[in-house]
Parts: C-alpha cells; sequence; structure tokens
C-alpha cells in the first residue's frame, strides 16, 4: 500500500466534477491506467516470454547434460565390471580345460594355479575349490578349512551341473566375509563331472566404484536383484544391506529414472542391468547438487527479469503521469477558461435584464410618482381636503411605496451597470455597501449580523468596479451559505503594504475542512453538491481577484469559522498584463 | 423660469407640468421631439427636461438640436436609467449632477432646475 501511494499519481483522488459538467473533462484515472497497462503490457510481455523461454531451455539444456554424463558414467562401469566378471569366468573355464581332474585334485597344483591367477590377474581370487560330482569338496586351497565340505543340495551347485557355470551375488558364507563365488564345470561326464569354484573378493568393485568421482554427492554401488547392496554406498548403507530406493525395472540397456530418497531429495539414477552376473549397478545423484550450478544462472535470469521490468516500470510510470498530468493541466485550464467566459456572458445577460426590467418598471413608476405629487399637490391646495389626514395619508403612503421600489430598481440598475464597468476610481466602502444593499435582504431576514469597518477617509483607487462588486458578492454569499441564521460576518478593510488593500471577510460558520481548503478555488470542486452548488463560485472569485492583480487567502476552521483575505492592488493592471 | 417637458410618456409629463404649474412654474410639455422642437419656434425656455429614451430622436441627439436653435438654454436629463452606453453618453453630455433617474422627488428636480439656471433665475418674470 506503500508502494501505491509512492505512485499514485496526484489526480488518482481528484473528486468527481459537479454533476451535468464533467462531460467537458477526461477521465484521468482511465487514460493513465490505459497508458500504463498498454505500454507496460507491450514491453513486459515480450521481455518475460523471452525469459521464460530462455529459463526452459537452459534447464533442460543443463538436466540433459547431467542426465547423459549419467548415463556415460554407468554403460563405462557396467563394461569394466562385465570385463571383469567375463575375464575370470573365462580363465576358471581355461584352468577346467587346461587341467585333468586328477591336476585339480593335487593340493600342490592347485595352489600354483592360485598363485598363478593372482600374479595375472591381481587381487581378487581368494581361494579355489574343486567338487566332485557328489558335491564334496576333493580339494581346496586357500585362507580357510574349508575340505570336504558338501554342497551337494545347495542352488548354486545345480545350476553349475545344469548349465555349466555360476555366478553368485555377495554373500558372508561361512567365512563370515562378504565375498561372491564364481563357478564352472569341468568334466564331460554326467556322473563324472566335477566343479572349479574360485571365491572372489569385493574389493576390486569397490575400489572401481569408489574411486569414481561423482558430482552431486553421487554414489555408485552394485545391488544384486533383490535389492541387496553388494558394494558398500556412501548414503544408502553397507553391503548387504537392504537398498532404501525402490528396486530398478529390467531393461536390457543404460536406463535413467527419477525417485526421491527418504527425506524427500529428488534422486537422479542411472543403472543397468548387467548380464554376466545377478548384479544391477546403480550411480544416484542428487539432483538438487546436480542442478547448483542451475541455480546461479537461474538467480541471474531472474534478477535480470526483475530489475529489466522495474526500470520498465518506472519509466512507464513516470511518463504516463507526466502526460497525463500535462492533459490534466491542459484540460482544466481549457474548462476554467470556459467557465470564467460563459461566467462572464452569464453575468452581462443578467446585468442587461436587470437594465431592461428596471428601465421598463421606473417609467410606469415615474408615472405612478408624478400623479400621485398631483393629486397630494391638489389635496395641498383645495381647502376641502387640506386637512383630510386619511387621504393625505393614502398618498403620502403611495409616493412613499414609489419611492422605495425606486430604491431597489436604482440599485438593480446601478449593479448591472457595474457589471460592464472598466477601470475607474472606486470607493472600496461603496462598492461593499453596494452588494450589502444587494443581498443585505436576506441577511435581514435570516438575522445575520454584518459589520463593515472601514477606516475614515480610505482613499479611492483604481480598479475594476464591475469585478470588485462580483468578488465581494461571491465571498459574502459564501459566508451566507456558511453560517447559521443569526451569524456574524465581520468586514475589515485595511491598507497593508503601500500598493494593496486588503478586505477582510470573516464569518462565524461552519467552516471548511483542511482537505478541502486546497481545492476550494478549483473549477467544479463544491461541497454544496446536490443543494444548488455548481462549484464555480470561488473558482470564479479566484480567477477575477487574478484578473485585477490581486490575490486571495483563506483559512479556516471547522465548527469556528473562515476568514477570506482579498488583497486588491491600488494600481489597476492594464488589459495587456492581465493573466 | 419656464420649463420645456419631453418625454415620450404623455401621463408623465402633463402631470409633472401641472404640479411645476402649481408650483408657480411655467411648464410646458411635449412627447414627441418634433413637437419640442416646434416649440422652441414660438418660445423661449430657460431649461428643457429630457428623456434620454425616445422613439426616432434619442434625447441626446434632441437636445444638440435644440441647442443650436436656442444657445444658451440648459438641460436636464430624466432617464428610466437604460444601458450603460446611455449612462455614459447621458452623463457625459450633462453632467453626472443633471442625469437623474426616475422616479424623481419633484422637490429635487426642482432644486436641480434652480440650480441649473441660476438662484432665482427668472429671466421672464
Amino acid at each position: 500500500m506503500n508502494l501505491w501511494r509512492i505512485i499514485k499519481p496526484p489526480f488518482w483522488d481528484r473528486g468527481e466534477a459537479a454533476p451535468g459538467t464533467s462531460h467537458h473533462q477526461f477521465d484521468y484515472r482511465r487514460i493513465w491506467k490505459l497508458a500504463v497497462i498498454l505500454t507496460g503490457g507491450v514491453s513486459l510481455l515480450p521481455l518475460i516470454v523471452i525469459t521464460v523461454v530462455n529459463y526452459t531451455a537452459m534447464q533442460r539444456a543443463i538436466e540433459s547434460e547431467f542426465q547423459l554424463r549419467a548415463v556415460r558414467i554407468v554403460s563405462n562401469n557396467r563394461r569394466a565390471i562385465s570385463f571383469f566378471l567375463t575375464e575370470r569366468k573365462a580363465a576358471l573355464d581355461f584352468i577346467v580345460h587346461d587341467n585333468s581332474l586328477e591336476d585339480l585334485k593335487n593340493p600342490e597344483r592347485l595352489a600354483n594355479i592360485l598363485a598363478d591367477l593372482g600374479r595375472s590377474f591381481g587381487g581378487g581370487f581368494v581361494d579355489l575349490g574343486v567338487i566332485d560330482a557328489s558335491g564334496h569338496q576333493v580339494n581346496y586351497v586357500g585362507p580357510y578349512r574349508l575340505e570336504g565340505k558338501d554342497y551337494s543340495g545347495q542352488e548354486w551347485f545345480e545350476q553349475v551341473a545344469e548349465y555349466g557355470v555360476h555366478v553368485s551375488d555377495v554373500f558372508l558364507g561361512f567365512r563370515k566375509v562378504p565375498h561372491m563365488v564364481i563357478a564352472v564345470k569341468g568334466g564331460t561326464d554326467v556322473d563324472s563331472f566335477y566343479v572349479l569354484r574360485a571365491a572372489l573378493s569385493i574389493r576390486p568393485f569397490e575400489s572401481l566404484l569408489s574411486n569414481l568421482e561423482l558430482s552431486g554427492e553421487g554414489d555408485a554401488f552394485l545391488i544384486n536383484r533383490e535389492g541387496v547392496l553388494q558394494t558398500p554406498s556412501r548414503h544408502y548403507g553397507d553391503v548387504l544391506g537392504e537398498l532404501p530406493l525402490p528396486l530398478p525395472k529390467y531393461t536390457p540397456q543404460t536406463q535413467l529414472m527419477e525417485e526421491r530418497n527418504a527425506a524427500g531429495e529428488e534422486l537422479l539414477i542411472g543403472y543397468r542391468y548387467i548380464e554376466e552376473g545377478p548384479f544391477i549397478l546403480m550411480v544416484v545423484k542428487k539432483k538438487k547438487e546436480l542442478m547448483k550450478p542451475w541455480d546461479r544462472v537461474r538467480l541471474e535470469l531472474i534478477v535480470f527479469l526483475l530489475v529489466s521490468a522495474t526500470v520498465i516500470l518506472t519509466v512507464i510510470l513516470g511518463m504516463s503521469t507526466y502526460m497525463v498530468r500535462r492533459i490534466q493541466v491542459a484540460d482544466e485550464k481549457r474548462v476554467a477558461t470556459l467557465h470564467q467566459v460563459e461566467y462572464a456572458n452569464k453575468m452581462a445577460s443578467i446585468g442587461r435584464l436587470a437594465a431592461s426590467v428596471a428601465h421598463e418598471i421606473n417609467n410606469p413608476l415615474a408615472v405612478i410618482n408624478e400623479k400621485a405629487g398631483l393629486l397630494q399637490d391638489l389635496f395641498k391646495l383645495k381647502k376641502q381636503y387640506e386637512h383630510d389626514e386619511r387621504l393625505l395619508g393614502l398618498v403620502d403612503s403611495v409616493v412613499a411605496s414609489v419611492d422605495r421600489a425606486g430604491t431597489i430598481t436604482k440599485r438593480l440598475l446601478n449593479f448591472a451597470r457595474n457589471l460592464e464597468a472598466e477601470v475607474e476610481e472606486v470607493r472600496i466602502e461603496e462598492v461593499i455597501e453596494q452588494v450589502l444593499g444587494f443581498i443585505g435582504k436576506e441577511a435581514e431576514l435570516r438575522d445575520i449580523d454584518i459589520r463593515l469597518e472601514v477606516p475614515e477617509d480610505f482613499p479611492p483607487f483604481e480598479c475594476d468596479r464591475g469585478k470588485l462588486q462580483q468578488i465581494f458578492l461571491n465571498i459574502i454569499n459564501n459566508a451566507f451559505a456558511a453560517v447559521e441564521d443569526g451569524g456574524h460576518l465581520n468586514i475589515r478593510v485595511e491598507k497593508k503594504k503601500p500598493d494593496f488593500v486588503v478586505a477582510i471577510f470573516e464569518d462565524d460558520g461552519c467552516g471548511i475542512p483542511e482537505e478541502d481548503l486546497a481545492r476550494i478555488f478549483e473549477p467544479f470542486y463544491s461541497t454544496k453538491t446536490g443543494q444548488g452548488g455548481t462549484g464555480l463560485g470561488l473558482s470564479i472569485t479566484y480567477g477575477l481577484v487574478q484578473e485585477i492583480g490581486g490575490h486571495i487567502q483563506v483559512k479556516s476552521q471547522v465548527g469556528k469559522g473562515t476568514r477570506f483575505k482579498v488583497y486588491i492592488p491600488t494600481r489597476a493592471v492594464g488589459k495587456e498584463e492581465r493573466v | 423660469m419656464r420649463v420645456l417637458l419631453v418625454d415620450d410618456e404623455a401621463e408623465l409629463v402633463e402631470a409633472l407640468a401641472e404640479r411645476l404649474s402649481l408650483r408657480g412654474i411655467d411648464a410646458d410639455w411635449a412627447v414627441t421631439s418634433k413637437d419640442a422642437l416646434g416649440k422652441l419656434d414660438t418660445q423661449e425656455y430657460d431649461v428643457a427636461l429630457l428623456d434620454v429614451k425616445m422613439p426616432k430622436l434619442s434625447g441626446i441627439e434632441l437636445k444638440r438640436e435644440m441647442e443650436k436653435r436656442a444657445p444658451g438654454m440648459k438641460f436636464i436629463f430624466l432617464t428610466g436609467h437604460g444601458s450603460e452606453a446611455d449612462f455614459r453618453a447621458g452623463t457625459a453630455e450633462a453632467g453626472v449632477d443633471y442625469y437623474l433617474v426616475k422616479p424623481v422627488g419633484i422637490d429635487e428636480l426642482l432644486k436641480k432646475m434652480k440650480e441649473i439656471v441660476g438662484e432665482g433665475g427668472d429671466r421672464h418674470g
């Protein structure tokens, strides 16, 4: 709301013009709103659209790059793991083909083979065992004491017997150390076959996967097809633990999927089923971490959008307010001028009408006057009526009434005549008295106490009598409207600066609220709307005071009264100098 | 003192003339400019009381005509006021003091007439 107070244009709270006059003026709010919405829309919309398109395009580009990278890591490592398994299977296969069962039953020979394997393949082979068709381990070399173990009936053994090869998943077994087993079948006979069984440490997998440099708090590990971890992971548990993520669906290719972990963080998971063993390779990255570089780009984009939008909006608001303000000033000037002219024309018409009415009435009044006068004369001359008080009284009353009517018409004529007056020497007291004479009847009826204080021998000065008269008439009328019946109006005239006379009108009426005070001289501003006020009185007064080269001040307190001070120059301004 | 009253309102001049007569002033009257000028041929007047607004010739024009025929004659305008232009022309021609607005009391009128011709100025008396 505070922001609105800053950007709100000065004409926003302008009240509606007086009824019936609004058609003269534009709706500034509407023009301003239209200007702001149109220019704002036209300039901001493309900016927003471009930024949003750019935003999504960049987001997609960055996302797909990470996906590609994840896929690449998974498939590279899958190849390494597959190769590792294939190589070892092939080595065992070679051994069973290259050696007879008798050779392999020889512990020395078997120990040599294990040593050779260790030399050729690096780490990995932990032990070697030879198991006959009945499932008994007939020879064993390795760190554990497993000679004579009976494997008959075990699933893997059956599998080797049937398919010739078995790759186990990782298990603890008798030795309580995680390991895996590769077993191949030797011999051709169904009854006299044997199995060469090698236990492999999972260390090579571990070092392969743990050495991977993975961004985004990445993790790479193997699981078996039941979702049990086959190598330790950084974030999802140790070896042989249950993976707290859903098991990925089988596909023959490297695949990506998106999941959430227990903490609700988004994960990007790349996986691959490894055909050579019961394993699934998984690379898991936190999306949030991955997208960190994107966050910076995104922030830059948003800041750019906000800064541009703010600059554009500021310029648009400023420009719109400036333009509409210019329109408003011109429009109000035009309307005010129009109404000054209208008012002047109206007053001139009233003046002409009053003059002609007064003239037409004065003629018959004069006839009545003379006829009654003659009657009076005759009564006084004729002896028989000389003492008829009743008749004489009647005639006197006719003459007195004619005199009264004559005073009224003369006042009217004077007033009308002054409307057309030019600059002349005026006695300000006389002008005020004339105005009071003109509207004094109302004051009398409403018991308004009017006091006029003019210093004695106040010097006359040059001024436009007609305008002065209208100014005073308007202000006094205004005071009459403000005061209650029985109220007071004090009028004082003082000489102020050398070239100015100030006329002060002080009433004890209802007063003008602070917020209205600044606007009472605006055209159409009226608090009496609907009660016959046009909102023109004081604006016209203001215009007239300016025209005679003076100025007007107003002070008011609600409930206490109002004071108008009219400063009148004592040297009339020439027509060419008038505003 | 001999006075000529000119006004297109016959009722007015008739009554006024009679009232003036009652006060010992010789008063003639006319309701048209033509009449008024005709009167000048046969009679001399000290002062003429003219209405400003009259058909054909206005009071001001009539005054000028009469001045030509009777130099030295004085004039007082009596008017229902009329327009600002009439007021200006009338006061310029006769002076503000002798431009009277109807209705005027008989005493004021007498005073003004005496003033303008010079006190007691009854040349024919």
